[in-house]
């Protein structure tokens, strides 16, 4: 493998109107790169997705892209409170989110679903208390 | 290749080579070159928004005037409904009607009138099995073309019906054979009153394969002045307007699409709200719906920038005109079951990708990574002396070899300071 790219991203955990932000931007840096759209959409959702959830579940964090000529890999970190039981989050539908939450739209349990759909590789990492690594990887 | 027409165009004896229509153009299609601003093409989408806010007006719509249409032995004029809320205290559309003939047209032709029977051609649409929801609205050129270049994975989604003032153009052509069989085709031209400059674009351009069948555009503001004197003149209108509720509220945002008759949809208007829309459906960040109107001026075309009045005024005006009308003076006979061949456009244009870096994704990505760079090392306070809307876009320049970094004042002052001290 020749090169890669990194670009990287503070997921402000405060501001719910800027959430997304990241994934958009994203979006642009991969259109110039001339990536197809299909990819681009794949990758732009499933970013936006765990971008959303670093927000609402765990206080922001740093999202991070790596672009390399076979893969785009997106990586979420966060130091929020951890998933307790991930194969239970993972199901369609599953959700802690608060009715709060649940008022603005948010918390139909389809976040982590769909992360995995749109991408072809996904590995989450958590540990309770400490935070939780979200790394996904679509192909080019 | 292909080369698309504009309609907005710089004076640049009137430009100062300030930042304003840089800092506002919403795709950075704007650079500041020798003292004045230079538009790229190739990014343009023909929106106005330079032309809104530039204080010297040196940036103009480039539309056909009213002397044009002598070149048609017979002289059709096309308004849209927008023109219909420019004028105080109108009670009856007719008045704008006669008042066209008056100004030398030999008939009018109301685009609201085809919009009621668009509206009505949506509905069945919308109904059709295997189409891609939500549909998007193809009347706003603006949005065609942001499409086009930037949001191609919603191409599908782009209803593939004509606009009103396509089915409009043809229709008062065939009118106009049927009324007067003497003429043959080539003698009658159907001229646009536009709000905006985008509808001169889609006009020279065309639509992926389809050739629009109007023959000129003129805008609202060209017209006005004449145009109101000679309303003053009419006593008893000669023409009666066949629009209802319907039509006439296809000037407005959320006009067209409330006349799909059921609340799955959603109605946006501003270039960057919709810029932000398109951003969200691709995401699929959406609830599902089945019908989005977006209309890349403020309030929808009432906010077209060759309109005169302002947009909430307009609206307002519109509201009274439209009160005491029918829902639609157009509709479909309830047997039709099929929409009509000429009402449908085949092809989307090709994808013309605006931001592309390279020609291979390798070196697309070697740039990339020397914008990263060189953008580390500038000010960052995104001032546009060096004639870029930003920092960012100003390595990019550099990196595409468009601008060398002694372009930056900032960068340079603070280099030579460091030397002296
Ligand atoms: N970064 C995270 N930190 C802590 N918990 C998380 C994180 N991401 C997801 N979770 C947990 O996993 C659950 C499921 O996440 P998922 O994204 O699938 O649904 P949701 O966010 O609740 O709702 P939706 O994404 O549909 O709006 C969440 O409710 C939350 O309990
Ligand atoms: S919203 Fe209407 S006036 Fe504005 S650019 Fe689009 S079509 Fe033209
Ligand atoms: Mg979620």
């Amino acid at each position: 493998m020749s090169e890669e790219l990194i670009f990287r991203f503070n997921v402000d955990g405060d501001d719910f109107t800027s959430a997304g932000q990241a994934s958009v931007q994203v979006k642009k840096n991969l259109r110039q790169l001339g990536i197809d759209a299909e990819t681009i959409r794949r990758v732009s959702v499933a970013m936006y997705e765990g971008e959303i959830n670093m927000v609402i579940h765990a206080g922001g964090g740093v999202a991070e892209v790596r672009v390399t000529d076979e893969y785009i890999e997106i990586v979420l970190d966060d130091h929020g409170p951890g998933i307790k039981n991930i194969e239970e989050a993972m199901k369609a539908g599953f959700s802690t989110a608060p009715d709060t939450i649940r008022s603005l739209g948010f918390g139909a349990g389809m976040g982590l679903p769909n992360m995995k759909r749109y991408t072809d590789e996904m590995h989450i990492t958590s540990t309770v208390g400490v935070g939780t690594k979200i790394v996904m990887r679509v192909n080019i | 290749m292909h080369v698309y027409e504009h309609s907005v165009l710089l004076d640049e004896s009137k430009c100062t080579g300030c930042t304003t229509c840089l800092k506002h153009c919403p795709t950075e299609a704007i650079r500041i070159r020798d003292g004045h601003a230079v538009i790229n093409p190739d990014r343009c989408i023909d929106c106005g928004e330079c032309i809104r806010v530039c204080q010297n007006k040196a940036k103009k719509a480039v539309c056909g005037k009213l002397a044009d249409i002598n070149r048609f032995k017979y002289k059709i004029a096309l308004p849209a409904p927008t023109l219909y809320g420019q004028f105080d205290n109108l009670d009856s559309v007719d008045y704008v009607l006669s008042g066209l003939l008056k100004l030398g047209f030999d008939d009018v032709y109301e685009v609201s009138k085809s919009a009621e029977l668009v509206s009505a051609y949506t509905r069945m649409y919308l109904n059709t099995e295997g189409i891609v929801k939500p549909v998007i609205s193809s009347a706003c050129p603006v949005v065609l073309r942001l499409i086009s270049l930037r949001f191609p994975s919603l191409s599908e989604h782009v209803i593939h019906m004509l606009p009103p003032m396509e089915i409009a153009a043809r229709a008062a052509k065939e009118r106009a054979l049927r009324k007067n069989p003497e003429l043959s085709p080539e003698d009658i031209g159907a001229f646009f009153i536009s709000p905006c400059p985008a509808k001169a674009s889609y006009v020279k351009n065309g639509f992926g394969s389809y050739n629009s069948a109007v023959d000129g555009v003129i805008s609202i503001s060209d017209i006005y002045f004449p145009l109101i004197g000679l309303m003053k003149k009419t006593d008893s209108p000669e023409v009666a307007s066949e629009s209802g509720r319907i039509g006439i509220g296809w000037a407005r945002s959320g006009g067209e699409a409330t006349a799909i008759f059921n609340d799955s949809y959603l109605a946006a208007d501003g270039i960057d709200n919709i810029i932000h829309v398109l951003d969200q459906v691709e995401n699929g960040n959406i609830p599902p719906l089945d019908f989005i109107e977006l209309n890349a001026c403020t309030g929808g075309c009432v906010g077209g920038v060759l309109t005169i009045q302002n947009p909430f005024i307009a609206k307002a005006r519109l509201q009274t005109l439209r009160k005491y009308l029918p829902i639609a003076q157009n509709t479909v006979d309830s047997d039709v079951e099929y929409i009509p061949e000429s009402y449908l456009f085949e092809d989307m244009p090709e994808y013309h990708p605006m931001s592309r870096l390279g020609k291979t994704i390798a070196e697309s990505m070697r740039m990339m990574a020397d914008i990263q760079r060189i953008k580390a090392e500038l000010p960052g306070i995104d001032c546009g002396s060096c004639g870029a809307p930003n920092c960012r876009a100003f390595a990019e320049d550099i990196v595409n070899g468009n601008a060398t970094e002694n372009d930056c004042p900032i960068k340079a002052f603070r280099l030579n300071s460091r030397k002296e001290n």
